[in-house]
């Protein structure tokens, strides 16, 4: 990793924050909270099962192998997809890359790559760079709660196309698309399109059933679900052909160089059994969790917006709302030093001038995206948390826009 | 998933976004300006109070939509111009601020620039209708072009989300 702050002295930032009394981690779209039941497979995994390399021909190697194929084969039963058709890659992030990329460099007559408005940066950056290397790139618009426009879908299907990739849930504002009507769509009119899901935030979290969608490709990611940092996946359907974009294997199979993650891999499969077992309760809970931080800052705080739908079509977990004249970095740091830790779409989280693109594809307005907070509820969560984040919000938005030269109501000060 | 960068402030960024010097606006300014857009994220309001005989700046507040280190390059800039000229407060340059905030990330160094920008342009705004002193360059500076670039960019934009939130309009009437 490069760092780009070697100067800075961090322990001393956190001396001088402090370690508030009471803390809230919402922001599991960045990373965070781990299953401890996880981090224990994971612990059992590094101290036997999991040292070797699965690829090996010797006792350690084949122990490494057994724990990679355990953890397989629960991954592959939550997904209801084969065991075989999952390489297993380090993130979501990588998974991405190498569906678009593996893809394309495997083909070489279609050229048109569709995806939309609102993916994650590891779909549209991917697809960006083919661009630049002379393959078209058509996005998809979006309404302005964030659902895919089918019948411009449609009009794009040609024998030139080669894939679409469409989140079936979005990162940022929690859609849930129709996914199924859309792989039928594609599917009914070239069979030959290969379809990708970037399913990191619809696994294990909405229904996400491959066996029935027909999708090609989907990609999945451990620390979203509460596992570790450090794996991920990619379902590759049998017969869809995609070449390996790192190298260092000797392998032909191999679609993904270096050696797998075995205890990451092994705690994300404890993860992925937990969402399983506990589906029902723990998405009952995370909605009524999310649906209490949306009343109870929509109704208290004046302008304030919601990013995408409401009810069964938004992701149980995502909250995220626009906080106008508050600049959402500056709230983040606020809301840090009361001990809630939550995200925010504005150009100085992103460190460029632009505001999330996905707010902007919905039309929301640049104000609006700078202003913008993004949480999400987890398994961990208890009401008496949502609470005290209710408690904590109004005097923060009400400090940092007392701050702004722009007062509610009336113009600019000067 | 994610697609950041590690971006840590220096403790004095921390201190001064807590407990901001000079915060708000000062009714009985000499002068005052705004620089920066809302639609960009980051906008400063700095307000002068300048005595007419020796032209130094007795006080000086601020006002800031913008994220921490906006904040406090905006409170820490009110401080360094503090009974200077407004020949010498005009000599101050970004990299001063960053240096009293302890070193700003290269990613916020905008932050240092909008202020000098917003500084400058408040005591550009103090010489209007007056003579021009021998300082006073007649030319916009690189900071207070800055902070003309980011407006413009943002009118720009603008005008853009408007023209297709009107193309979308019309495609909804039938």
């Amino acid at each position: 990793m490069k760092i780009s702050d070697l100067s800075t002295d961090v322990a001393a930032l956190l001396e001088s924050h402090g370690v508030p009394e009471r803390e809230v981690y919402l922001d599991s779209e960045n990373s965070g909270l781990v299953f401890p039941e996880a981090l224990q497979a994971m612990v059992q995994a590094y101290a036997s099962g999991g040292q070797g390399h699965p690829s090996i021909t010797h006792r350690k190697g084949w122990e490494a192998y057994e724990t990679l194929l355990s953890a397989t084969r629960t991954i592959a039963g939550a997904l209801r997809c084969q065991p075989e058709d999952l390489v297993f890659t380090h993130s979501g992030t990588e998974a991405n890359n190498l569906a678009i990329t593996g893809l394309a460099r495997a083909h070489t007559t279609r050229k048109k790559l569709i995806i939309s408005d609102i993916e994650h940066l590891s779909v549209t950056f991917p697809a960006e760079q083919l661009q630049k290397e002379g393959y078209r790139v058509v996005t998809i618009p979006v309404d302005r709660e964030g659902f895919v426009d089918h019948e411009f879908l449609a009009g794009q299907i040609d024998t030139d196309t080669l894939l679409v990739s469409v989140a079936p849930v979005n990162h940022e504002i929690g859609t849930v698309q129709d996914i199924r009507a859309m792989t039928e769509l594609v599917k009914d009119r070239d069979a030959g399109v290969a379809v990708h899901l970037d399913s990191c935030d619809a696994f294990c979290k909405t229904e996400l059933d491959l066996e029935k969608t027909g999708a090609d490709l989907a990609s999945i990611s451990s620390h979203k679900i509460y596992g570790p940092k450090g794996a991920g996946a990619l379902f590759v359907r049998d017969g869809t052909s995609l070449d390996p974009i790192i190298r260092g294997q000797l392998s032909t199979q191999k679609l993904w160089a270096g050696v797998e993650n075995v205890p990451a891999i092994a705690g994300f499969a404890k993860a992925v059994e937990l969402m399983q077992n506990n589906r029902d309760q723990y998405l009952a809970g995370m909605t009524q969790l999310r649906d209490n931080l949306i009343s109870g800052i929509t109704d208290t705080i004046s302008d304030t917006l919601l990013n995408g739908p409401g009810g069964e079509r938004r992701a149980p977990d995502n909250v995220n709302i626009s906080f106008l004249n508050c600049e959402g970095e500056a709230l983040t740091v606020e809301m840090s030093l009361k001990g809630v830790y939550v995200s925010s779409g504005s150009a100085c989280t992103s460190r460029v001038l632009q505001p999330s693109h996905v707010l902007l594809a919905i039309r929301r307005r640049y104000e609006e995206a700078h202003g913008s907070i993004l949480m999400k509820t987890t398994p961990f969560h208890t009401e008496s948390d949502i609470e005290y984040v209710l408690t904590s919000f109004p005097d923060a938005v009400q400090r940092i826009r007392s701050l702004s030269p722009l007062k509610p109501g009336g113009g600019k000060h000067v | 998933m994610s697609s950041r960068i590690p971006l840590a402030y220096n403790p004095k960024v921390l201190e001064l976004f807590r407990n901001p010097k000079n915060l708000g606006k000062m009714e009985d300014a000499d002068a005052e300006a705004l620089a920066g857009s809302i639609a960009c994220g980051d906008m400063i309001a700095f307000y002068l109070k300048i005595d007419e005989k020796t032209l130094t700046i007795s006080a000086a507040t601020f006002e800031s939509y913008g994220c921490a280190a906006n904040i406090a390059a905006s409170s820490v800039l009110t401080e360094l111009i503090k009974g200077k000229s407004l020949e010498e407060a005009w000599q101050i340059s970004w990299k001063q601020i960053s240096e009293a905030l302890g070193g700003l990330p290269a990613v916020k160094f905008h932050c240092g620039i909008l202020a000098v920008g917003a500084l400058r342009r408040a005591i550009r705004t103090y010489f209007t209708g007056k003579e021009r002193p021998d300082w006073l360059p007649e030319q916009l500076t690189p900071d207070e072009k800055h902070a003309v670039e980011e407006e413009k960019l943002i009118e720009i934009l603008t005008k853009r989300a408007e023209r297709i939130e009107g193309q979308e309009e019309r495609k909804d009437t039938p």
